[in-house]
């Protein structure tokens, strides 16, 4: 319904309310009926992109992704990776993988989940032309190309429940990524109309959309079980709901007048009463979100020689974490010990020279002296930061704590906007350092240091390069053995601690509650609630 | 009558294709490539980007990107939002939202206002008159954010009288707090309004010679010095009445309405472009249509103000 040109006088007024009150009256159907049908309601946000699994890459289309579809694998509580349709996932080399998925599954419109509705997907998703979001995530296997449509010649059909995937080179944690969501296949129908598909997807996991228009952009979507669902994710309640929040503040007023269930962001201004609002309801674990500051190698002062490096660890010393944690963030993040997060197996908060990122004003001043010797310092010392994300409060904090440790001039540079500080590092016309932080895609080591710090990987805003740091992630990546794979990874990351390419500051939790009417409420490992868990009375 | 309010019609045209290009000049300019904040924190690869520029065409210099948009206006095309929704869906889903909202704070404001500005007006300096003063004072000096947050959580969360949010389809009674919410500021200009209103014209002659006509107060006061005083309440509602069709980007934000204020704000800071300007668009033509309404409502108040030619 457009809007109408008003008419004239009291006529106006009177035609348009009727007008308006009856094009929208639709109304809310609350239906709240028995305990274990019952519907959860959680907290969402209108999905960027159209609900494609390949072009998904935020959370608020993914958590709807992550509910309507299945994958070989799905990730636990823990982050460990449990089968979901896959059999079995096998390897000799890290390099080819022979994935056997169950049998006589079906989408929720009957087509068949084989080893085809799992290739066809991954064709789709990597084809350049399709345009999407995810395509890096094919980037190992064997035919991808960014430059040209070429097809994953790495892929084989075996017969309808097997399938092989070479690899480029070997990728010990490959089976790892592969409860990710771009890794979902697709039923045969989506390629006939993938837009209206992306509108009104059919999938294969533990729920599915309740209608064909269950979306109602920027309110809701509309989610029930999905009967044919066979995996470990059988939901203990009867749906989900999310609701579509512009700001947190709302989600969070919503939990406390009791319209909402499980939420998975308290807002900043909730910081200090969320705990005595909920009490046991509230949650604040640490995530996997790993948030630092880059000091780009160009940056006078900061080469990748003695000088940079006394003056980077110098810096990083400088800072008080646990004050600026606890005063700024209220006790909602955790001090950084290295350069991934605690949720990731193998992750260590007892890496060698790790003492770097301890507070330790005299070590810091005695190393900016060294420093100095080589080549005085001049000038400020800038952290860049978009103003719209909330940033200035934490930037100012370490700005300050450096300035008053080292006795040099300190302070935030903000952007206004995240797409300008983005567009600044990404064309490297940034000639400060900057905030940078990292959510994995999947709880493994390597997705927190092979994208971000080995040599001219896609993330590597700051062009760091270090071939002994390259050589453990090869060794690491090589190896089939996980215990030996995330010791080369550790070993790689106390070559980050002495070169400290970014300064790690601290992991991000995730601050979550829930109502009283729900329980059994537990975070994924990657801050998701685990919504098919939760039962509702 | 008819051809003044052709050619207003007529002077409309211009205004619009001015304001939808400075507006889409002014997006354009916009510092930051949209496309890369919708990577987060991951960098995308360069080629993958000139493909997605090149869809939204990103990559056209401003003017063909801006005839582009206009020709697509023309066909009744106004694009699509970056999940995939036509623009125009987004308008006709929004928009009634947003109509029914600003009506009933319209109502709210304007029956409220009026009633009490009156009695004010008529019992000058009295009692009432000095606490309505008082009270309309401290509505106009609180920021509206505040007075949403205060009532979200009296009348929300601890007496639990209204929810906290407007849930979906925004019924009329989940639009009732957020309703009061946008009224509380203009209510208390329309009293202010209202009563100097009533005392000015009390004192004109014609109410004057009425009283000595002998005719009653119940006549005298809704018929002489209601009808009267209301031409500059009325204008100054009508013009609100603009203000809140446009959307009122603080008061939905925070009780979640799905209407329009919020979901240009949304558009704004994702930087969609064709979203962002197709709203402002409607919110012009929104604007001289009120306009228009306004001058002949003056005219049918008060029959001084005519438009004959």
């Amino acid at each position: 319904m457009k809007i109408r040109r008003l008419g004239i006088g009291a006529i106006a007024l009177a035609a348009a309310s009727a007008l308006a009150l009856s094009g929208c009256a639709s109304g809310s159907s609350d239906s709240s009926t028995g305990s274990s049908s019952a519907v959860i309601t959680a907290n969402g946000s209108e999905p960027q992109n159209p609900l494609i699994p390949t072009n998904t890459n935020e959370t608020g289309g993914g958590r709807i992704i992550d509910s309507i579809f299945a994958g070989l694998e799905y990730y636990d509580a823990t982050g460990a990776p449990q089968l979901d349709v896959a059999e079995s996932i096998e390897t000799d080399d890290s390099q080819t993988f022979t994935i056997k998925i169950k049998p006589d599954l079906t989408f929720t419109n009957g087509d068949p989940v084989d080893a085809q509705s799992f290739v066809d997907a991954w064709q789709y998703g990597a084809l350049l032309s399709n345009e999407q979001l995810n395509s890096y995530f094919f980037e190992d296997i064997e035919g991808f190309s960014y430059d040209e449509d070429s097809p994953l010649t790495g892929l084989k059909v075996v017969d309808p429940t097997t399938f092989t995937v070479t690899l480029k080179e070997p990728r010990a944690d490959f089976p790892l990524r592969l409860g990710y969501s771009a890794f979902y296949p697709l039923p045969k129908s989506a390629y006939d109309d993938m837009d209206a598909f992306g509108q009104n997807p059919i999938g294969n996991g533990p729920y599915k959309l309740a209608s064909a228009d269950a979306w109602q952009h920027n309110e809701k979507i509309d989610l029930v079980v999905n009967d044919e669902y066979k995996g470990g994710r059988k939901p203990a309640n009867g749906g989900v709901t999310f609701v579509f929040y512009a700001s947190q503040d709302a989600a969070y007023a919503d939990l406390l007048g009791g319209n909402l269930d499980v939420l998975d962001a308290v807002p900043d201004s909730a910081f200090g009463t969320y705990e005595s609002d909920l009490g046991d309801r509230a949650v604040n674990q640490p995530a996997a979100v790993f948030q630092s500051f880059t000091i780009p190698e160009r940056l006078a002062h900061f080469g990748n020689d003695e000088e940079g490096k006394l003056r980077r660890a110098a810096l990083s010393m400088a800072i008080n974490r646990d004050e600026i944690t606890d005063v700024i963030f209220q006790g909602t993040r955790t001090p950084a010990s290295d350069f991934t997060s605690p949720v990731i197996d193998g992750w260590s908060d007892s890496l060698e020279g790790a003492d770097v990122l301890k507070y330790n004003a005299d070590e810091a001043k005695k190393l900016w002296a060294q420093a100095d010797a080589i080549s005085p310092w001049s000038g400020t010392f800038q952290i860049a930061y978009n103003a719209d994300g909330g940033h200035q409060g934490w930037v100012d904090a370490v700005s300050n704590s450096i300035k008053n440790t080292l006795g040099i001039d300190a302070s935030g540079a903000p952007y206004p906007t995240f797409a300008e500080q983005r567009t600044a590092i990404t064309d490297r016309s940034i000639q400060t350092a900057f905030r940078t932080g990292w959510q994995a895609d999947y709880p493994g080591l390597f997705n927190f240091l092979g994208p971000l710090y080995a040599t001219n990987a896609s993330s590597n805003d700051g062009d760091y390069s270090n071939p002994d740091f390259d050589a453990l992630l090869q060794a690491g990546s090589k190896t089939t053995d996980t215990e030996e794979a995330n010791g080369d990874f550790q070993k790689a990351q106390e070559i980050l601690l002495k070169d400290l390419p970014a300064i790690p500051l601290w992991y991000s939790n995730v601050t979550g509650g829930y109502s009283e009417s729900v329980s059994d409420v537990d975070f994924g490992w990657n801050s998701v609630p685990l919504y098919y868990a939760v039962t509702k009375s | 009558m008819a051809g003044y309010i052709f050619r207003r019609i007529l002077q409309a045209i211009p205004v619009l294709l001015g304001t939808t290009f400075l507006i889409y000049f002014m997006v354009f300019a916009m510092p930051g490539d949209p496309l890369l904040a919708l990577f987060g924190d991951k960098t995308p690869n360069p080629a993958l980007l000139e493909r997605l520029r090149q869809e939204y065409h990103l990559d056209q210099p401003f003017i063909v990107q801006y005839f582009l948009y206009l020709g697509g206006i023309f066909r009744g095309d106004f694009g699509t939002s970056f999940s995939g929704e036509p623009v125009s869906a987004i308008l006709a889903r929004t928009f009634p939202v947003t109509i029914r909202l600003a009506i009933m704070a319209l109502f709210i404001e304007f029956v409220g206002g009026v009633i009490i500005g009156l009695v004010s007006g008529l019992r000058k300096g009295k009692l009432f008159d000095a606490s309505a003063l008082v009270i309309s004072l401290i509505f106009i000096s609180l920021p509206i954010f505040v007075i949403a947050f205060v009532a979200q959580f009296i009348f929300g969360i601890q007496l639990g009288w209204a929810r906290t949010t407007v849930s979906t389809g925004a019924p009329i009674q989940d639009l009732i707090l957020p309703a009061f919410v946008l009224a509380s500021i203009t209510f208390a200009q329309i009293v202010r309004l209202t009563r100097s209103s009533v005392i000015e014209t009390q004192s004109l002659d014609f109410v004057r010679t009425a009283y000595s006509k002998g005719l009653s107060r119940r006549r005298i006061i809704p018929v002489h010095i209601l009808r009267n005083s209301l031409i500059p309440v009325v204008t100054y509602a009508a013009t609100d009445f603009g203000v809140l069709l446009v959307g009122a980007t603080v008061t939905e934000g925070i009780f979640n309405v799905p209407g329009v204020g919020r979901t240009l704000y949304q558009a704004i800071i994702r930087g969609e472009g064709p979203t962002v300007v197709s709203f402002v668009t409607v919110m012009v033509l929104i604007y001289l249509v009120v306009n228009l309404v306004v001058d002949l409502l003056y005219g049918l108040l008060d029959p001084r103000i005519r438009y004959v030619k």
